[in-house]
């Protein structure tokens, strides 16, 4: 049954849109993280595609009004794919004069605003940087403004509950949701549901912000505006589905793997934006299986992590920004000791505490090299917020089956970006297995199997004692070793140990023409982007393909064949170049490099215009 | 099935022990090894886990499981080992550099938490296998390699520290007084909770002889004062002295053969709030003799009990299989 059917049925006509681009702001603490997140998952539960992009400042309440606290959320939904949270504005809710202020440079020449007109006060306006009132100076009459006193229809709408003034005030994003929701014709029953779970134990705020979000819907219904509009459902595959966030998906694959692996799951991390989430998400959903601990740093977290895989459990950890460098050391014994260990870095903008808030990848070598002596470590990375289920069960997968640390690199966009994602059922999922090493009398904890991997002996074991440590060991017994020839030895056997697992892992998937003109190679985040890009130059006749990394150590065994056979390569990154440096060191090829360094995501049209550029001159 | 009877030489390892000939961490390994049999429980259930430094190569000397880390992760390490296996005996060695230089942060959590960890910090004053650098706990005026001018930096009282970190069980002891050594470990292992031992230890290389006053028998009556639960606090050659309280502080009594007087304050391990043992922790000589033995052991709920009990039972828990770790309130099917 359609929204508008159990409502008064609306004159409103209603057009269909192939997708909408929805962005959401206002100040940072008006809770449109909260709206924009309900929206996104409204949306993938009426079956269209999603990709969403939270935008919101590093501090918790910057001062009110300014252009500093804007606080966005931008929601893409489809009924083709949505592999990018969208280019340009379809409609911008600004709850302030600053939020329309930061963000109209972004929405459509002829799109909507909706906003919240009790806030455009002439001290409102002049905090925000306008000399005078926008709504009143005819500078927006290219879009379709609509001015809604939302501050005061909420007031009225939840006037009969007992709310302070101020609690009455912040239902003021649902009441705006209602609206939006009526605007993009969008079920609110998800949105009704969320709200009773969420505030089960607070009837008065419940009750309000449900009162708010309905008198939102209402105020469309009779608003008599001239158009609503539609986003048919999304094909996609026949199956159960659920929305995940990329935080929800490493959350999942990491208890999923110590399941598949039957060892408990020791996940320790610190209170570090953003990847306190995942901290957040282990917290919330406690398993007989998990133990989940607040560590007081990195190198704590890190420390707990593998002394859990010592005792036989898989141990993870996760981080941000300057926690990774505090992880090295650990990261350095878990591979000299051979312990699994998997490390996820949610990267965001650096160096230093950098951006906490903001999107970057520009971790990718301090992944690959950020330790004291020679330690390769497998690096993996997610692209989309429903890949990091896989990529999660995969880094504990390889960590478990060769005995190593592996660094996991994902974002601030996809950790908080969210899609539906389609449950996977667990015999589809692959085995998690400790090493099959050959018994030997007397034990020897450093003999290896084929994959060169050592036996995973966890104390509690008569007979099979043993000491291991951050010194050089003797190969084989592991014994403390400062012989010149052994250490090279195993210098050697630890590289080629990593380096073996590109016999593991699925080959390269080029996505296009096998050969041609272009390729434009990615990893991470980047690749919603790119693949809209890349789509879009065929669509127009280029000879240009896209094939995107999900191991970047080590690389798939077929990378260097694939990229002989294209003519050029492009390699856009957030970064200033990592994997470019990587393919050029490695390969000796010209890679082209598309560098953005914004603590945003590319938009595809950004990538779109380097193919043109590098396709016309070729 | 009965335990086999275990002796000290069953926790040898097949390791040449390294240490510098004289070391107190002799007398300490000797003295583990014994306990460690007496204990009686087998080989496999105990893992020793060490920071970096003289101390941290203990482990490689016994025939455990073993982990020899990083400078001052050992506490770290511990406790995710202590959490994904409550089962094991967890033994954490460090010394003054490692556990209160760079581990200092780590120790103390370890403590805060009270994880069920035995924690052994060997005090030589110095750090020695870096070749002689004053330590956190290194007296002023010591000359070291790196204050050949005499150290200037106020040192740690490490059971004083311990017991601001809300340890639950804080004991000192010396290496080389053999039997007082060993009953302080029997107390650690028998104690639930993180349980921190400082073992004075003599550094022949680098700190000789920064412990005599302690162990000489000619000194030792006045400055060492044995710690008893339940008994007045005494000292001195055939116990003719006491500590008394002077308001906030401690004093030293001459009983000058005459009775205990009163007000001399009783020993109480158990005290809820330990203001007494931290005033005795903080002592040092030679105006005030230097306390050895149990300042506190109280019993308090460990943290990987509290971890395991809220990660198994509450209700929000997930069924067992993987298919349940999917279910969620927000499912929906596509035909």
């Amino acid at each position: 049954m359609s929204t508008a059917a159990r409502y008064q049925s609306a004159p409103t006509p209603i057009q269909k849109l192939e997708s909408a681009t929805v962005r959401l702001c206002g100040d940072s603490g008006d809770g449109m993280q909260l709206a924009g997140a309900q929206l996104a998952r409204a949306s993938a539960r009426m079956g269209n595609a999603v990709c969403s992009l939270p935008d919101y400042p590093a501090e918790i309440r910057a001062p009110a009004g300014t252009l500093a606290g804007v606080s966005g959320f931008q929601v893409h939904f489809s009924s083709k794919i949505a592999t990018t949270p969208g280019d340009r504005l379809t409609a911008l809710l600004a709850m302030n004069p600053a939020a329309l202020q930061a963000n109209l440079k972004d929405l459509d020449p002829d799109g909507i605003v909706l906003i919240n007109s009790d806030t455009f006060t002439a001290e409102e306006c002049a905090k925000a940087g306008y000399a005078g009132n926008p709504l009143d100076d005819n500078s927006l009459t290219k879009f379709r403004v609509f001015p809604v006193p939302m501050d005061a229809l909420t007031r009225e709408a939840v006037a009969r509950i007992s709310l302070s003034p101020r609690e009455a005030d912040r239902c003021k994003n649902f009441f705006a949701l209602g609206l939006v929701c009526w605007l993009f014709d969008r079920a609110t029953e998800p949105i009704t549901k969320w709200i009773k779970a969420k505030f089960a134990t607070n009837p008065a705020a419940l009750e309000g912000n449900l009162k708010a979000l309905k008198a939102g819907y209402r105020y469309g219904e009779q608003a008599e505006w001239p158009m609503r509009y539609h986003v048919p459902e999304a094909h996609v595959p026949a199956g159960e589905y659920r929305h995940l966030t990329g935080t929800d998906g490493l959350v999942l694959g990491l208890q999923a793997a110590a399941r598949l692996a039957g060892r408990p799951l020791v996940f320790a991390g610190t209170p570090m934006t953003p990847a306190s989430e995942l901290l957040h998400g282990l917290f919330e959903r406690p398993q007989p299986d998990v133990r989940s601990i607040q560590a007081e740093d990195e190198s704590a977290a890190a420390g707990m992590a593998l002394g859990a895989s010592f005792g036989g459990a898989i141990g993870a950890t996760a981080t941000s920004g300057p926690g990774l460098g505090q992880m090295s050391e650990t990261i350095a014994l878990a591979a000299m000791t051979e312990l699994p260990l998997v490390v996820i870095d949610v990267q965001r903008g650096g160096p230093s505490t950098g951006l906490p808030t903001k999107t970057e990848q520009t971790d990718l070598l301090q992944a690959m090299f950020g330790r004291n002596g020679e330690c390769p470590v497998p690096v993996l990375a997610v692209s989309t917020p429903s890949d990091s289920f896989a990529t999660a069960l995969e880094a504990a997968r390889i960590a478990c089956k060769f005995m190593t640390p592996v660094v996991v690199l994902t974002d601030v966009f996809l950790a908080s970006g969210a899609e539906p994602w389609r449950i996977p059922s667990a015999d589809q999922l692959p085995a998690v297995e400790a090493p099959i090493v050959e018994s030997f009398v007397p034990f020897q904890p450093y003999r290896r199997n084929e994959w060169l991997a050592r036996p995973w002996e966890a104390p509690g074991t008569s007979g099979r004692e043993h000491r291991v440590g951050g010194l050089e060991k003797e190969d084989g017994t592991g014994a403390v070793s400062y012989d010149a020839a052994n250490h090279e030895k195993m210098v050697r056997l630890r590289a080629d140990k990593v380096a073996g697992i590109a016999g593991d892992i699925p080959e390269l998937i080029v996505d296009g023409p096998a050969e041609g003109d272009l390729l434009v190679i990615g990893w991470g985040s980047t690749y919603g982007a790119i693949a809209t890009a890349v789509a879009r130059a065929r669509a127009r006749g280029a000879s240009v393909a896209h094939a995107h990394l999900r191991y970047l150590n080590p690389l798939p065994r077929n990378i260097a064949e694939v990229l002989k056979r294209f003519c050029r390569v492009l390699v856009p990154e957030l970064n200033d170049g990592q994997l470019q440096l990587l393919l050029r060191a490695r390969f000796l090829i010209d890679a082209v490099g598309l560098h953005k360094i914004q603590g945003r995501p590319f938009l595809a049209s950004e990538i779109e215009d380097a193919i043109e550029r590098m396709t016309k001159d070729s | 099935m009965t335990t086999p009877v275990l002796s000290a030489k069953d926790f040898d390892s097949d390791q040449e022990v390294r240490w510098c000939p004289s070391c107190g961490d002799f007398a300490i390994l000797a003295q583990l090894k014994q306990v460690l049999a007496e204990l009686g429980e087998p080989r496999e259930r105990h893992v020793f886990i060490s920071g970096i430094g003289c101390s941290g190569r203990l482990p490689y000397y016994l025939n455990t499981y073993g982990f020899h880390t990083i400078p001052g992760r050992a506490p770290a390490i511990a406790t995710g080992l202590k959490a994904a296996r409550p089962d094991l005996c967890v033994w954490v060695v460090t010394g003054d550099g490692d556990g209160l230089g760079a581990g200092a942060s780590y120790l103390l959590h370890a403590l805060r938490r009270n994880a069920d960890l035995k924690i052994l910090l060997f005090n030589n004053e110095v750090h020695g296998l870096s070749k002689g650098q004053f330590s956190p706990t290194t007296r002023i005026g010591t000359r070291t390699r790196s204050s050949p001018n005499g150290s200037v930096e106020s040192p740690l009282r490490p059971v004083e520290w311990a017991l601001a970190a809300g340890a639950t069980f804080a004991a000192r002891t010396v290496d080389v007084d053999g039997e007082h050594l060993a009953q302080t470990l029997r107390r650690a292992a028998a104690h639930r909770g993180a349980a921190f031992v400082e073992i004075y230890q003599n550094c022949k290389i680098f700190n000789d002889g920064v412990f005599e006053y302690a162990t000489d028998k000619a000194t030792k009556a006045d400055s060492v004062l044995y710690l008893e639960h339940g008994r007045p606090l005494l000292f001195g050659k055939d116990r003719g002295k006491a500590l008394g309280l002077n308001r906030f502080d401690l004093e030293v009594v001459d009983l000058a053969g005459g009775a205990i007087p009163n007000g001399v304050p009783v020993h109480d391990e158990h005290a809820e709030r330990p203001v007494l043992a931290r005033l005795l922790a903080g002592l040092t000589g030679p105006e005030f003799p230097e306390c050895l033995g149990v300042f506190r052991s109280v019993a308090r709920d460990t943290f990987d009990h509290e971890l395991t009990l809220q990660a198994t039972t509450g209700p929000h828990l997930a069924g067992a299989t993987v298919d349940d770790l999917f279910a969620s309130d927000d499912t929906w099917t596509v035909e």
